[in-house]
């Protein structure tokens, strides 16, 4: 039985065979590898709709699922972790080995293409409706052969698939070679290299307020610049020590009598808080 | 329209991968080549299952989808090893095994 091609599915051909040998062209010719990627998506896209136009529906779904959606991901991936301007280099290794190359490839692909045109020219197309049809559908059709015929290549090729998983583990597995620093490391050399040993101290730390443009005042009573954020200290809009108040704790310490609720006049103090100055 | 022209999109892909291969010096690029080469190989097992009128293009197309996926996995663990060891991810660096 042959069957024609409809001029629907050569418009489809037409359409996605220009759209994948585009694409493919991107692939060898953008110059950065995340643009290539793309290229490639593009294309297997494409692919996915001639296996639906040749009556293989499932395999284009299987195409666009795992191609487009797993392999390619994978591909962006170790794309971004490798850097994504990892641009190709220029130099040739070898001496005109890039014409050589394309002269070469263009040389097998006329060859190829000619040679498939001559030994096809004038076939038949029998058509999948029947093989189709004899299980009910495709997809029941490639159960069919899949997991009778096809068997034994299926449970190797579910066994491949398996040992490629754990060798990709194997492979991007890294050994650590000097033991992981623990907590008591990791505070020697904070002494050790001189550091502020413990926290920073947080703005408004001894002070009458506790808005971050508070600085914390030392116990001497000067300012601690790097409780501010340096954001704030670079503009100069941290709020300036209520002079007062310092000297009154000051009093305190020294032995004075205590003075009673203190009342400053500064109950206009944009930052002054209910239950403050008491 | 001739069922053929599918084989010869297919060989023309297949052309085109190859030279990709063959001209690229950036690992990852050089695997996507590949990849394209066997979807080339894809569409022929698919238009000539069509042109027979048998499944079992599908099933070898399925196959090599398969055995594609696994190849992925251990050539991007093998890509990210040498990228960790030299920093570099083009394929004339490795050639420590020459001296």
């Amino acid at each position: 039985m042959i069957e024609p091609i409809g001029t629907g599915e050569a418009v489809v051909f037409w359409v996605c065979a220009v759209l994948s040998v585009v694409g493919a062209l991107g692939l060898i010719m953008s110059r950065r590898a995340v643009h290539s990627a793309l290229w490639l998506a593009l294309t297997m896209i494409s692919l996915a709709v001639l296996y639906i136009a040749n009556s293989a529906p499932f395999l284009g779904m299987v195409q666009i699922i795992v191609y487009t959606g797993a392999v390619m991901m994978l591909f962006l991936f170790v794309l971004m972790v490798v850097g994504v301007d990892a641009s190709d280099s220029l130099v040739e290794t070898i001496r005109g080995q890039r014409w050589a190359a394309i002269a070469l490839g263009l040389g097998f692909g006329i060859l190829l293409t000619l040679g498939i045109g001559n030994s096809l020219a004038g076939t038949g197309l029998i058509g999948l409706d029947g093989a189709n049809s004899e299980y009910g559908g495709n997809v029941e059709g490639i159960a069919r052969l899949l997991f009778a015929d096809y068997l034994v290549a299926f449970e190797i090729v579910a066994a491949l698939l398996i040992v490629a998983a754990v060798g990709a583990l194997v492979l991007a597995h890294r050994e650590r070679m000097s033991p992981r620093p623990t907590q008591r490391d990791l505070a020697d050399q904070r002494i050790r290299n001189g550091m502020h040993p413990g926290n920073q101290a947080p703005p408004g730390v001894y002070a009458r307020h506790n808005s971050v443009d508070t600085p914390a005042l030392l116990p001497d009573g000067s300012i601690a610049e790097q409780s501010v954020p340096e954001s704030l200290r670079v503009r100069g809009d941290m709020r300036p020590v209520d002079r007062a108040a310092v000297e009154e704790t000051t009093e305190l310490s020294e032995g004075q009598p205590a003075l009673g609720p203190t009342t400053h006049p500064d109950a206009d103090d944009p930052g002054s808080s209910p239950g403050e100055g008491r | 329209m001739n069922p053929e022209n599918y084989i010869i999109l297919a060989g023309v892909l297949f052309t085109i991968g190859s030279i990709g291969v063959l001209v690229r010096r950036n690992a990852i690029v050089v695997f996507m080549s590949i990849e394209l080469m066997l979807n080339a190989a894809n569409l022929a097992f698919v238009s000539f299952a069509r042109i027979n009128g048998n499944l079992d293009g599908q099933i070898v197309a399925f196959f090599v989808m398969v055995v594609a996926a696994a190849e992925v996995v251990v050539g991007l663990a093998i890509i990210v090893t040498v990228f960790r060891s030299r920093r570099s991810a083009s394929i004339d660096e490795p050639n420590l095994l020459k001296y």
